[in-house]
């Protein structure tokens, strides 16, 4: 057991069950928490674990069960009571005000709404952020903070109230590596300071990194509850899907003819954005090709001209051999061009339609409708069937899609866009935020399309993800395109000069 | 053009402009703290009605004119109750019940004038405020009758250094700008969003209501059902035209009552016999369209403003 099995008992969770509709989110979840310590929450998108801790903190109100905090139970649905407690909570999506400053969005809540301020504020903050090396302006207004320096502020609006406990959803999902790190300092600031955190993640690296215990939650139970000095990543990857687990591996195999070719296109730069200079790139069947490359170098303008979302501003693009006249989002999908956009919320579907009408998006004007009027049998069908064949777990197909989490989203998406058996497939960070077993399900659904012979566009920043799938690698760098590399020919460490952009130079004098 | 230069450097001139104003302040400042707390109140135009109607009504029946303030502020709180609680903890449209309460409000000022004086043909009047009278200043040569102004005008500037106080100087205030912006921030540190909410509403449609009995207690003496005139609609306009500051609003406020206050006295000059009189009547509007177009370009819009916000959604 960890060091601080005998240590006082900070927070007990016991038996709490909660239902969305005919889904079953937390079915009877019991957890104990002591003073200094990490418990990692680990599970799947879609396990229950923010579901859980919203409960904890009153978001939610549970149908059956007790939250202890300190020995006393906590008054259900009341986030007051939770702080008051000193249970704090840093959202995995932020809830602070971007219109007001750093200091005020700690101080929000703080003092009777009938009194004035009291003075001493600004110098606890300042404290505060020395001690756990939390450092922002206290006067910066929040709406101009990275992602990390936001994080901090949530984590400060946390502390400020005296917090014993800290909840963290997803802390890291948004962070870059390096920020990781210092959020991981941070926390073990915290905890030798007698704080006790339950982190909440599917990254197992981090669990094992940063926790004690880990308490591992699949389709709302607790399946395991483990030492992190007594397991290793393979056992807990294991506990979280239900069974062993490897990422899909492409096989070589021999290509077919060029499905798409974009020659010499070029498009302007937007702001610090910068667009493509005389992209040369060829898709071929039965190939899937990846574009390695750090964000924002020119992958979504790529991305938009082959989506038919944007024009080149010079160069053509030809289908089969033959150059496009007109090219648009409409013709792309009519000339069998199918998406996987890279961000599944507000370019992927539309939150508050049902999982029917997102299934049809797409195909609502050709496939699912006749002089004008919708044909919803089909539709409904067409959902059923993407529901079925791509093991989107949802209550059903009426389910409004913000209530599915990231990974069945995705699944529906991916299904809606291979169902018409599409000839060329542009997957644009098709497995970002998504957990293991979502992550080896879409891939192992693009290496099946290319072995049914489409054109497969990968865009990643996952190194690992484009040599493990791609069959020719290309890397961008400043809306450069590099040569193809193909399979195996390159080093990862190689491939990061290219993106560093260092190679470019040679291929300019070829 | 030299009388359009008279107009503007005369004392009268600017006692109107800061007397066709006061209504406007004040509609202004209770927009702008619903607005703030994310709630657009599109019932001001009717709350404005019932406000003029209930404190008009309120002397008549023998109240002090102090009373029948208060009895316009007590009506417009109890439509701005209705407003609030249809749109917050129901969510409904904010569009819909604002619209829907502006119809009621006027209606029911409507259906209470006939109801309480049925036989009249023309309504009556009542002893209004009057300029009050201040030591030193009011003796000033020309300061001393532009700013020759009644109680309530002085209450209204008042009110707009109080809102801008309480929104920038107090937990309160900081709490309806965070409710605007972010409710889920303002749930997540245990204040109710709910309250918050329709308190704002509530004040914020209590203060339109007392600019609206301005025109019944002291613009004018006596009530009429068209007097309201769409001011409901320009302070919506001022609320964006302020970019949601109450100083900003203030001074929106003041500049459409220039405009207006300058239209009037230019249809009295030679210009007023070539041109069409409705051109004049026209050139506050437009000049404002103008100002606004100019003014909100980079104004930053309360984020949640006429989102409703349902606890628990995902």
């Amino acid at each position: 057991m960890s060091q601080n099995a005998g240590a006082e008992v900070v927070l007990r969770l016991d038996r709490i069950t909660k239902s969305f509709g005919a889904l079953r989110a937390n079915d009877a979840v019991s957890l104990t928490l002591r003073r200094g310590e990490v418990v990692a929450l680990l599970g799947e998108n879609g396990a229950g674990k923010t579901t859980l801790m919203n409960i904890l903190f009153g978001h939610y109100v549970a149908d059956e069960g007790v939250v202890e905090v300190f020995g006393a139970p906590l008054p259900p649905g009341n986030p007051r009571a939770a702080l008051a407690a000193g249970v704090g909570m840093v959202h995995q999506h932020f809830t602070l005000a971007g219109n007001l400053t750093v200091l005020d969005n700690i101080r929000l809540g703080t003092e009777s709404l009938w009194s004035r301020w009291h003075a001493g504020a600004r110098e606890k903050v300042q404290r505060l952020s020395r001690d756990f090396g939390l450092a922002v302006h206290p006067d910066a207004k929040v709406g101009r903070l990275s992602v990390g320096e936001r994080q901090r502020v949530e984590i400060l609006k946390a502390l400020y109230r005296d917090a014993r406990v800290l909840i963290l959803d997803e802390p890291t999902a948004v962070l870059t590596p390096q920020e990781s790190e210092a959020l991981f300092a941070t926390l073990r600031k915290a905890t030798a300071l007698g704080l006790s955190i339950i982190f909440i993640s599917h990254k197992l690296h981090e669990v094992m990194a940063i926790a004690d215990r880990c308490v591992v939650l699949r389709h709302g139970r607790v399946v395991g509850e483990v030492d992190t000095h007594a397991t290793d990543k393979a056992a807990l990857a294991a506990l979280m899907v239900g069974g062993e687990l490897s990422l899909p591996r492409a096989e070589a195999r021999a290509p077919g003819p060029v499905l798409m070719q974009l020659d010499a296109v070029s498009t302007p730069d937007r702001g610090a954005a910068p667009g493509l200079k005389a992209v040369r790139l060829s898709l071929r069947a039965g190939q899937i090709t990846g574009l390695a490359g750090v964000s924002g170098n020119g992958q979504a303008a790529l991305a938009e001209i082959v989506a038919g979302l944007a024009l080149p501003g010079s160069g053509a693009i030809s289908l089969r051999g033959s150059p496009v006249a007109r090219w648009s989002p409409g013709e792309a999908l009519a000339r069998g061009v199918a998406r996987i956009p890279e961000d599944r919320h507000h370019q992927g579907s539309i939150a508050d339609f049902d999982l029917t009408e997102n299934a049809v998006l797409e195909g609502y004007k050709t496939r699912f409708s006749r002089r004008g009027w919708m044909n919803w049998r089909a539709a409904r069908g067409f959902a059923e069937g993407i529901i079925r064949d791509y093991d989107v777990r949802c209550p059903g197909p009426e389910t409004r899609i913000r209530l599915l989490s990231g990974g069945n989203m995705q699944k529906l998406i991916l299904g809606r866009a291979m169902a018409p058996g599409p000839e060329i497939i542009l997957a644009n960070q098709p497995v970002r935020g998504l957990d293991v077993g979502a992550i080896a399900y879409v891939q192992g659904q693009l290496i099946a399309a290319r072995d049914r012979g489409a054109a497969v566009l990968l865009i990643s920043e996952d190194l690992d993800e484009i040599m493990g799938l791609s069959d020719v690698i290309h890397v961008m760098s400043q809306g450069r395109l590099s040569p193809g590399f193909a399979r195996g020919t390159m080093t990862a460490a190689e491939l990061g000069l290219w993106m560093a952009g260092q190679k470019f130079g040679d291929s300019d004098a070829a | 053009m030299s009388e359009i230069v008279d107009i503007l450097i005369s004392a009268s001139f600017w006692a109107a402009v800061i007397r066709i104003a006061t209504p406007l302040i004040l509609a202004t400042m209770g927009e702008l703290i619903c607005e703030r707390a994310g709630v657009l109140n599109l019932g001001i135009e009717g709350i404005m009605v019932i406000g003029a109607f209930a404190g008009w009504m309120a002397v008549y029946q023998g109240l002090p004119l102090w009373g029948g303030v208060a009895v316009a502020m007590g009506a417009g709180m109890l439509f701005g109750l209705l407003h609030s609680t249809l749109t917050v903890p129901f969510g409904l449209s904010q569009h819909v019940v604002g619209l829907g309460v502006t119809l009621l409000a006027t209606a029911s000022a409507s259906f209470a004038y006939r109801l309480m004086l049925p036989e009249v043909t023309s309504p009556p009047k009542i002893e209004p405020f009057q300029p009050l009278h201040i030591p030193s200043l009011s003796d000033l040569p020309w300061a001393g009758e532009a700013l020759s102004q009644t109680a309530l005008t002085w209450t209204a500037f008042a009110v707009a250094g109080l809102v801008a106080w309480v929104l920038y100087r107090t937990p309160l205030g900081l709490a309806v700008r965070a409710v605007g912006e972010n409710p889920a921030a303002v749930e997540a540190q245990g204040l109710s969003v709910t309250g918050l909410r329709m308190g704002a509403v509530i004040v914020g449609s209590g203060l339109m209501a007392v600019g609206g009995a301005f025109l019944t207690l002291s613009a004018f003496s006596s009530f009429f059902f068209e007097m309201v005139n769409g001011r409901g609609w320009i302070c919506i306009a001022l609320v964006v035209f302020g970019a949601w500051k109450p100083g900003k609003a203030v001074l929106g406020a003041i500049l459409f009552a220039g405009f207006d206050a300058l239209q009037i006295r230019l249809q009295q000059t030679d210009l007023g016999a070539v041109l069409p009189y409705q051109l004049f009547l026209a050139l506050p509007f437009i000049l404002s369209i103008l100002a606004l177009i100019l003014m909100s370009r980079r104004a930053e819009v309360p984020a949640s403003l006429m989102v409703p916000y349902n606890k628990g959604e995902r």
